[in-house]
């Protein structure tokens, strides 16, 4: 079985905070991560590898620092990872993304392709079922648990807000995972030291895949960004430093009878 | 080419589950209708399912027309049948617009749709608004956690598409005099289309009331301190008539379930009080509730950014402010039953 993770390497945006004088956002000593619903996607692979003998490469598309996450993502025991890094790519929407993702995965073997639900530094969700629908390969979404049915079948747990479906998928498929699916493991020590120094991360770039420069990257994208910008902060209210418990209470509930709340 | 001219109309996906038509798509009705206004053109509720009840609803929330694809097949959303479906029906009628729940349905079928008929998709906005220069839909989204908000546009490729997260948008008051004609949609879904055969369909029933149909919200973060704190909150919530909700903080230290969380990762509340208990207001939270029309803060700390975003800021210890604050309503609630 041969299973590709296809991961994200994301600013931790718990950690970003706004500059309050500016409004503008503090991007210096974020950490980078391996977006969360993306690691258990990698877990989910590691965990058939475990159980099945599974193959398990993982790749990602970024600028060169990102081999820092395919680095831990082999620490934790992937066999093989691939960088896909070309200025061609950069400034792509979910739609260039994922047509390029299909262009390196279409000369691929693969069983089964893993990707997170969504990014925490875009949260779209629209990158799996997209490069699914590039591949012309099924796909489900949103899976919460996965194990292997007969040979070229997965059985899954789909969650929706009300439940869940469990559903039977014929390989070669894509899922996309939820973090709420497991704990990704910790890195192994001796594997850090191999995915430093003795395996080699795969580089892909434009020159590598079938594809005309404008149907990707910034060119290829059909949405554009028209403007970004940092919310204003809503008129505060007034803010009650020395009031005790009792005025308090007081205070409140009149302010809710002020307002017909109550 | 495509002609962008050729291309009229604000369609919306309306969601079915268990066959009761879903608050999100109502919600959409009512921007729809807003969007269709401003270019001079109509809102076309798109529904795909079998027996659906209430159908005329569609109409009361202010939609002109309505597509209804009747099908067995379509009973139970799947992603292929419903992609195949909603693809016919694009090219059919080639709307402008078309909008989505940002659910577990509308963010897993719009962006298969939008990859096949090769136009943008822009997830989770939260403000939907005509271009007055060239008639295009601006679409603004929060990025980075809610951190930036970036307004998108779709120029060249036609229908725009969006999806909307749930509790967003405001429903058009409803007009039960209505009366909309419902044309039908004939389908044909075959063996092939379903890509995946779905083995269970299991209802996770859960007693507790939507927080996001209620009209207060009584919420609580990492400084309630331990779950049996929550008592507190519990007692005004049920003194209010409203619901207990909650940070992140509070649900990934098991205190609180999931299902109540309010915020980037949780769910989108816009209640009518919203009073948030030992909450600090990080960014993920404040984007899940800045909507909310009235909004009390408790929390020990006078620089929590949650008091930026609050009408009233109480600085205190909520274990002492939340009794007062009980016995001051209940008081009250006395008094008036008294009369």
């Amino acid at each position: 079985m041969k299973i590709i993770v296809c991961i994200k390497q994301v600013p931790d945006t718990t950690e970003v905070r706004l500059n309050p004088e500016t409004g503008t956002l503090i991007r210096e000593g974020v950490p980078s991560i391996i977006n969360p619903d993306d690691k258990c996607g990698l877990e989910a692979a590691l965990v058939l590898k475990d159980k099945y003998d599974a193959h398990v490469t993982v790749l990602t598309m970024g600028p060169t620092q990102a081999d820092f996450a395919l680095k831990e993502a082999l620490a934790m025991g992937a066999d093989e990872a691939i960088l896909m890094t070309d200025r061609a790519f950069a400034g792509a929407d979910t739609w260039a993304t994922s047509l390029t993702l299909a262009k390196a995965l279409e000369k691929m073997e693969y069983d089964l392709i893993i990707a997170g639900r969504q990014a925490i530094d875009g949260d779209t969700a629209q990158v799996g079922p997209e490069l699914a629908e590039h591949l012309k390969i099924p796909h489900v979404s949103y899976v919460e648990a996965l194990e292997k049915g007969d040979d070229s079948s997965l059985i899954l747990k789909r969650k929706f807000e009300d439940g869940y479906h469990k559903v039977k998928v014929k390989m070669p498929c894509l899922i996309t995972t939820l973090s709420e699916m497991n704990k990704p493991r910790y890195m192994k020590v001796g594997l850090v030291f191999d995915a430093h120094r003795e395996k080699e991360i795969k580089k892909l770039t434009f020159d590598d895949l079938d594809i005309n420069k404008e149907e990707i990257g910034l060119k290829g994208s059909p949405t554009k960004v028209k403007k970004s910008f940092t919310k204003g902060a809503k008129t505060a209210g007034k803010v009650y430093k020395d009031l005790d418990e009792k005025e308090a209470a007081k205070l409140i509930v009149e302010k809710l009878k002020e307002k017909f709340i109550i | 080419m495509m002609d962008k001219k050729d291309y009229r109309g604000v369609f919306v996906f309306v969601e079915q589950r268990n066959k009761e038509i879903q608050n999100v798509s109502l919600e959409l009705i009512g921007i729809g209708k807003e969007l269709a206004e401003n270019l001079n053109q109509k809102v076309t509720a798109v529904l795909l399912g079998n027996e659906v009840k209430e159908i005329e609803k569609l109409g009361y929330y202010g939609a002109d027309n309505i597509i209804y694809a009747e099908d067995e097949e379509l009973d139970i959303y799947m992603t292929e049948p419903y992609t195949k479906v909603l693809k016919e029906v694009i090219e059919d009628k080639k709307p402008e617009i078309v909008l989505f729940g940002a659910t577990a349905i509308g963010r897993d079928v719009a962006p298969r749709l939008a990859g096949r008929i090769h136009t943008g998709l822009t997830a989770d906005c939260t403000k939907l608004e005509i271009n007055e220069d060239n008639n295009d839909l601006m679409m603004t989204r929060p990025a980075f956690g809610g951190n930036i908000m970036a307004t998108i546009e779709c120029p060249d490729h036609r229908p725009q598409m969006a999806t909307v997260r749930p509790g967003v948008m405001k429903k058009a008051d409803k007009d039960t005099t209505k009366r909309v004609e419902i044309e039908k949609f004939s389908v044909k879904i075959e063996e092939k289309d379903k890509t995946y055969e779905i083995l269970e369909v299991v209802e996770e029933k859960t007693n507790k009331i939507d927080i996001q149909e209620a009209n207060i919200l009584v919420s609580g973060g990492r400084g309630v301190g331990n779950p049996d704190n929550f008592k507190l909150l519990e007692d005004t919530a049920q003194i209010l008539g409203g619901v207990v909700s909650s940070s992140r903080a509070a649900v990934d230290s098991d205190w609180m379930p999931k299902e109540v969380q309010v915020g980037q990762t949780g769910k989108t509340v816009r209640p009518d009080l919203y009073i948030a208990c030992g909450i600090s207001g990080a960014i993920q939270h404040l984007a899940g509730m800045e909507e909310s029309e009235f909004i009390v803060a408790v929390n020990k700390d006078e620089t929590a950014p949650i008091f930026e975003a609050s009408d009233v800021g109480i600085v205190g210890d909520l274990n002492k402010v939340l009794p007062a604050l009980n016995q001051e309503l209940k008081k009250l609630k006395e008094e008036k039953e008294a009369l």
